[in-house]
């Protein structure tokens, strides 16, 4: 239970740095040109004077920064996300609508470049230097050096518009409203293409960090035992090398969590997905700051969370950490 | 300047006429002797989602797209860019200019079933269009008050004479009608009815998830007899150009609106038989590009400096090269496609001419020194790709007579900002949207007196007396011949002054499939009700 002290005190040591990343956010947009109502008069394309000092009355931008942040944080202490001057509704619902979309694409290609990046690591490092190796290895790196919004639009065009297969965009069919299982495999087959596109360049991170743990365990003394005392091959990787091996696996999914929200920006653009990232990038070109501190508020809660799954999942592994402490 | 880009883009422009020219003519002959087919969904491509819905308080394409369809306005434009009564049946001025009476039609129910008022046209007017419509609340400013003497007759009072023609083409964007008993309690901008519209309109609102889709269902009591065709349209929001265009590839998406795909996807579109690719529909959406002088700067100031700058960018080169069929050289504030208001290409122009550029500035006292004689910024607005494209034209254009031209770039909020507010620029450059009569959203580009922050309004630092005066002659003369011949000085006047410059003029392009019939049959086709649209099978 040590690990789990260690895990709840670092707990504690995120909150303030959430509320450091919230002031930080909140000043910067400070700092952007134009505010929620310069924003909403360019989508109307114009609007007199009157208007707009009504507008932003309407929106409290009529009290000055110190106040408006002073009235976010005591909002935010009780839990209250505000209001979204973009939706005219409370951030926390906004939030909520958006978050099945964005966990479901994020869990479903995080697994596919986990499961698939473990897989190819492990054939890639058991062929090393012959040609599995060489094939996965350079598939990989042209998935990592190509552009998500490339790959999305030409998975697009070839399994949407050439073979027809896949729906091109959206997150359900909306021609027919599907229920139950019928509805789960909708939503199933609007997110196939999407995984893939986000799915691919995670899964060329995690082939190659797995590759390299792999012949590092490999070499390790305790294999060499495990073989000498007669074990087949297959008992060897599964059970001695492999377990050892997914260590820096773990790391890395804690650390790409965070990432996997702000890169889906792109890919739920390109798909038209309704999640997060499109909902962060419309609060920033919109200045709906209550969304936008709501989003970053969410998604480091996200991040938080996700580190100490991580912790936990390290002592799983290596029972060494957890009696280390 | 970069030639192998200008070879790209003049062979895609080329290939975009073209194919333009061979499908507009195409589908009209080959299906002229069709029967209206009822029923099929339509699928609209939905670019930039608004805050709301009800074109009553918010004049915006963006808006129209959608509660166009719901509600209705009290007249629109016909073919021929007329006004023609909708939910008005007709219309009269008294001589003074004072009062506009409005006969409505009978018969029309709201889509929850009460009927349509003119006590509905009232609130609406009094409320909304006067106090929180966008552009309405100008053109109302001088509304005292709307009469119902039955609910079948709205009188509009008003404090100073309203040119009749300047409102009737004023009313199709600014003339929506709400229903009061929906609105008359709590604050209208956050009536839950602004994202559920409820409207006498051919389509019924059904369901809108944000940041996915909107569904309106066809009305079965529509007033227009065997109206509407289609059973349903969605909007389904996407924001990427480029997916969009591939959404219309895969059939998934009928009609992208506005120049809503990049310059070369509508290029591509329009080489294909299954798409399209026009600007006719949209005249009445016609804009124009700018260059707008800040007078604070002591060297914009000079108006040898404007005309210099003016003479030093080859306008034709530009069209030709960047923009293809899409664009046009522009004469002045008023556009060609306003057959009321246009006074001819006989105004002060500048023509391409680089020697009387250099002499210009020369004799402006700005000589250059080591090749460059001062240096500018340029703030491009970010609404579209010719805008960038246009900026960049500029830098290069100037660049060559030695001005120096620093291009900085913000999102739409930053832009109007800097621009509008904080006066933060040399040269900006965006798009002045022309709304079918002058007074409606040109001449505030130009009247001084303009409230700082005020966004698309002479914010330039620059007063002229005669400009002024016949900006508010025109704006309450009621005889029409009087006015045409008033905005014709007004062109003449600005164009020599030059404070904004005007010399590109732009409709929208719209992408459709060829399977959709009577489209693009009015100028505001893209805002309007769609009641004959259908789809071929």
């Amino acid at each position: 239970m040590r690990i789990l002290s260690l895990a709840g005190r670092r707990l504690a040591a995120s909150i303030p740095t959430l509320f450091l990343i919230l002031i930080g956010v909140f000043l910067l947009l400070q700092l952007a040109p134009g505010d929620t109502v310069d924003a909403l008069m360019a989508q109307m394309g114009g609007g007199d004077a009157a208007t707009a000092q009504q507008l932003r009355k309407f929106y409290g931008l009529d009290l000055s920064v110190p106040a408006q942040l002073g009235n976010y944080l005591w909002h935010l202490v009780r839990l209250d996300l505000g209001f979204s001057s973009i939706y005219g509704k409370p951030v926390a619902t906004v939030i909520l609508e958006r978050l099945p979309p964005t966990i479901l694409l994020m869990t479903a290609s995080l697994s596919f470049a986990f499961f698939f990046g473990l897989v190819f690591g492990v054939i890639a490092a058991r062929g090393v230097n012959r040609w599995p190796d060489t094939l996965i290895s350079t598939l990989g790196l042209v998935f990592y050096a190509t552009p998500s919004f490339w790959f999305g639009l030409m998975a697009i065009v070839v399994f949407s518009v050439y073979l027809q297969w896949l729906p091109s965009g959206g997150f359900q069919d909306i021609g027919t409203v599907q229920t139950g299982i019928r509805g789960v495999l909708d939503i199933a087959a609007h997110l196939v293409l999407p995984t893939l596109t986000l799915g691919l360049i995670f899964l060329a991170i995690y082939l190659r960090i797995m590759r390299a743990s792999m012949l590092e365990v490999l070499n390790l003394d305790f294999v060499r035992t495990a073989r000498a005392k007669g074990l087949d091959e297959t008992h060897v990787i599964t059970r001695h090398v492999l377990r050892n091996a997914l260590l820096p696996m773990v790391t890395l999914i804690g650390l790409q969590a965070g990432t996997m929200l702000g890169g889906s920006v792109v890919v739920e653009s390109v798909f038209s997905l309704p999640g997060l990232g499109r909902l962060a990038y419309e609060s920033v070109v919109q200045r709906d700051l209550n969304t936008l501190l709501g989003i970053v508020f969410v998604s480091a809660l996200l991040v938080i969370v996700v580190n100490f799954v991580v912790d936990l999942l390290y002592a799983r592994l290596d029972p060494r950490i957890a009696a280390e402490g | 300047m970069d030639l192998s880009r200008l070879e790209i883009n003049r062979r895609t422009a080329l290939l975009t006429s073209a194919a333009i020219a061979a499908n507009v003519i195409n589908p009209m002959r080959a299906f002229a002797q069709e029967t209206p087919r009822k029923g099929g969904v339509f699928n609209v491509h939905y670019g930039a989602e608004q805050r709301q819905l009800n074109p009553s308080i918010q004049a915006s394409t963006g808006v129209y797209i959608i509660g166009g369809k719901i509600q209705e306005n009290l007249v629109d434009l016909d073919a021929n860019g007329q006004p023609v009564g909708v939910l008005a049946e007709s219309w009269e001025a008294t001589p003074d200019g004072k009062t506009v009476t409005f006969k409505l039609r009978k018969g029309v129910t709201w889509h929850d079933g009460k009927p349509f008022t003119s006590e509905d046209v009232a609130f609406t007017a009094m409320n909304m269009w006067k106090k929180i419509l966008n552009y309405g609340s100008t053109l109302q400013l001088f509304l005292t008050s709307v009469d119902t003497p039955d609910p079948q007759t709205a009188i509009f009072r008003y404090e100073r004479p309203m040119p009749l023609n300047l409102l009737l083409r004023a009313l199709p964007d600014l003339g929506y009608v709400s229903a009061k008993h929906l609105y008359e309690s709590g604050d209208i901008r956050q009536n839950p009815t602004n994202l559920a519209p409820v409207g006498t309109g051919p389509f019924k609102f059904v369901k809108y998830e944000r940041g996915q889709y909107i569904i309106a269902d066809r009305n079965p009591d529509y007033w227009r007899p065997n109206a509407p065709y289609l059973d349903r349209i969605v909007w389904k929001v996407i924001t990427d150009r480029a997916a969009a265009a591939a959404q219309m590839e895969a059939g998934e998406l009928h009609y992208s609106p506005f120049s809503g795909l990049t310059i070369s996807d509508m290029a591509r579109l329009g080489k294909d038989k299954r798409f399209i690719v026009q600007t006719k529909g949209n005249e009445g959406n016609a804009r124009t590009n700018t260059i707008e002088f800040n007078f604070r700067r002591k060297e914009l100031s000079d108006i040898r400096v404007r005309r210099a700058i003016a003479h030093a960018i080859n306008v034709p080169f530009f069209i030709d090269n960047f923009l293809g069929d899409f664009a046009k050289l522009g004469t002045g504030p008023i556009p060609s496609t306003s057959t009321d208001f246009y006074p001819g290409p006989n105004t002060p122009q500048y023509a391409y001419d680089k020697a009387k550029a250099i002499a210009l500035l020369d004799e402006a006292g700005f000589k250059a020194s080591g090749g460059n004689r001062f240096a500018l910024k340029l703030l491009p607005a970010p609404w579209g790709e010719d805008i960038s494209l246009w900026s960049t034209f500029i830098q290069q254009s100037l660049g060559e007579v030695g001005i120096q031209v620093d291009i900085v770039r913000n999102d739409g909020g930053g832009f109007l900002k800097q621009v509008y507010d904080d006066h933060a620029f040399d040269l900006a450059t965006g798009w002045h949207q022309y709304r079918n009569d002058p007074a409606v959203s040109t001449t505030v580009w130009y009247r001084s007196g303009q409230p700082k922050g005020a966004p698309w309004t002479n914010q330039w630092g620059w007063e002229d007396k005669t400009v002024d005066k016949t900006i508010d002659d025109a704006a309450t003369e009621v005889d029409p011949a009087k006015r045409k011949a008033l905005y014709a000085d007004f062109v003449k006047e600005v164009n020599t002054e030059l404070p904004v410059w005007m010399p590109i003029e732009q409709i929208f392009v719209t992408v459709i499939t060829a399977k959709a019939r009577n489209h693009s049959n009015t100028p505001r086709w893209g805002s309007a009700s769609w009641h004959d649209l259908w789809l071929s099978a």
